[in-house]
């Protein structure tokens, strides 16, 4: 067993997600045998981000600004709102280029046994958004799972009432998979979703 | 045997520090397997190993734990299965502390639960006394297992039916505390789980349903050769809903949708007051009859097992009518039964294409039978002739 400080930097190492004890130890040994300049950095980068990064007053995506730089950029279409989870989400939307609207993150799904019902979410920063009629469409682009489907209803139904357009990203098959190893449930669901061909 | 019909079979068995096995490895032939030995010795453990495969739980304890060898942290059960003329490896890892990982011919599948169907095979042993004697979620448990090798699929709707049942629970609980105020609030996220509820539920509640209206006459005509003096037994499907006003005439999704979504409204006061959730297939109950008394309370000792080996060897008619003829695992039930039984249960074992019975002596075993013998002493298996 390690003593000291070594053991308490294991330990915190440990703690973050993804990491398990025999990684925390690697990564230890790793650390403990770099260049002082490059922990130096490391250790002021952790910092910074502490202090510097914050989540943007509009949307709730993590920014250096009170707004962040796709609520900033006047190239975005103003039209179009694309509801997210988190701001993991933001980016997996933003690097198919695809997409040139804004978002708006939630900060969650909708999930009693933690806690969590529309209240903890952003939801009704996503309704004072919506009020002043310059957002014609939204997109509710939450996870494929119970709790993220559970939220898509839910906003489906606060939204609808005003008369946007409110639309749920098609779920089904990836792309170069192969059909006869699509489980039941993703093949289902693209059945539902099909469309016509022209 | 019927070329139709394809039939499984267990060739190859490895168990990994499973219970009190390190390493064991057995080849079966077709036909009756018998395995003997006195108690503790470890028989059973290699019929609860095929038996898990098949249902990914053991017959005996609810928990995985007791599976793993004492003092190790993973257990390893493989099989090489044969379905007609294919063979197929599968093999399940289960684990302390994380998910049990479980492959296909070496090829990992994302959930375990994808490998129900590969193996069938209907278990009957003592602890069956507890679907006929013991609470509802017995008979519901017994309900599940067959429907799942039956329709694998509907393993991924009972975990979604479970998940939702759990959020929706934990909803009503919050809101039990909430003031007058929030209720408005609390209604708009509750109508959200339970069209999830109704989703899944409805999908468990046609399919139980289907399951019983073609079991029930499999069990009852093999409990009248097993019982010919006994009144008829009848299975029936008490479903929750048929509990409260809105019962659905037919099980056609969409009535039961309906009579569903109904009921939910009826009860919402009362599981608002209670904090769970009252109605749905989780309150589902699996009706047993003799004549005009339930079984429960009123069948004598012997009635019991004679419906509760009706129940299993209905069961495996079923599988062998609509799939594959399963293999058969009785585990030291011929000492519990008495002549009438085990002669009726020995020529069942004798059409069967592949048998697994366990006893502490040979007495227990119909012994013509028996094409294998295996001596089980201490965790060492061999092999010897009658």
């Amino acid at each position: 067993m390690y003593e000291g400080v070594l053991a308490d930097l294991i330990d915190e190492l440990g703690q973050l997600p993804g990491i398990g004890p025999k990684s925390a130890q690697r990564i230890a040994f790793y650390l403990l045998q770099a260049e002082e300049e490059d922990v130096k950095r490391l250790a002021n980068t952790l910092l910074e981000v502490q202090e510097r990064v914050k989540f943007c007053e509009q949307c709730g995506n993590v920014s250096e600004e009170d707004i962040c730089r796709i609520c900033r950029d006047p190239r975005r279409d103003p039209s179009m709102l694309c509801v997210v989870e988190e701001s993991r989400d933001v980016i997996a939307i933003e690097r198919t280029g695809e997409y040139r609207g804004r978002y708006h993150v939630l900060g969650g799904a909708i999930s009693p046994i933690d806690g969590i019902g529309p209240e903890q979410l952003r939801v009704r920063e996503l309704m004072q958004r919506l009020s002043d009629g310059a957002i014609e469409e939204v997109i509710i682009a939450t996870d494929p799972n119970l709790e993220g489907e559970a939220t898509a209803t839910y906003l489906a139904r606060a939204l609808n009432p005003l008369g946007l357009t409110v639309s749920r990203l098609a779920s089904g098959l990836p792309v170069g998979g192969d059909l006869e190893y699509a489980d039941e449930v993703t093949l289902g669901r693209a059945f539902a979703g099909r469309r016509r061909v022209d | 045997m019927d070329e139709a019909v394809p039939h499984l079979q267990v060739r190859q068995l490895t168990l990994q520090n499973f219970r009190n096995y390190d390493d064991l490895h057995l080849t079966f032939p077709g036909g009756v397997i018998a395995i003997v030995g006195s108690n503790g010795q470890g028989k059973t453990n290699i019929v609860e190993a095929i038996g898990y495969l098949s249902t990914l739980h053991s017959h005996r304890v609810a928990s995985d734990i007791p599976l793993i060898r004492h003092d190790h942290t993973s257990a390893v059960i493989a099989a090489e299965v044969i379905r007609g003329d294919r063979a197929l490896m599968v093999d399940i890892q289960l684990n302390t502390g994380r998910a049990n990982q479980a492959r296909i011919n070496k090829v990992a599948v994302p959930r375990t639960r994808e490998i129900l169907g590969v193996l069938t095979a209907i278990t009957f042993a003592p602890e069956d006394l507890a679907i006929v004697r013991g609470d509802p979620s017995e008979r519901r448990a017994f309900l599940n297992d067959i429907a799942t090798q039956q329709f694998p699929r509907l393993s991924g709707v009972m975990a979604d039916y479970d998940r939702v049942l759990k959020q929706r629970n934990a909803l009503l609980k919050s809101a039990g505390g909430a003031r007058r105020s929030n209720l408005e609030a609390v209604s708009a996220t509750l109508s959200v789980w339970d069209e999830q509820l109704v989703e899944f539920g409805t999908e468990l509640m046609c399919a139980r349903n289907e399951l019983i209206v073609n079991l029930a006459p499999l069990v009852a005509s093999t409990y009248a050769e097993i019982a010919p003096h006994s009144e008829p037994l009848s299975l029936s499907y008490d479903d929750s809903l048929s509990r409260s006003e809105e019962r659905p005439v037919t099980y056609d999704p969409d009535a039961v949708r309906k009579a569903f979504f109904q009921a939910l409204d009826t009860k919402r006061q009362q599981e608002l007051d209670r904090g769970i959730t009252l109605v749905g297939p989780h309150r589902d109950e699996l009706r047993l009859t003799l004549g005009r008394a339930p079984v429960k309370g009123y069948a004598s000792h012997g009635e019991s097992w004679s419906v509760a080996l009706a129940l299993r060897l209905g069961s495996y008619d079923l599988l062998a009518r609509e799939r594959a003829t399963p293999v058969l695992i009785l585990d030291d039930v011929f000492a519990e039964l008495d002549t009438r039984r085990r002669r009726h249960l020995a020529e069942r074992v004798a059409d069967a294409p592949q048998a697994f019975i366990t006893a502490a002596v040979d007495e227990d075993v119909p012994v013509d039978l028996v094409g294998c013998w295996l001596e089980v002493d201490k965790a060492e298996v061999t092999q010897r002739d009658r």
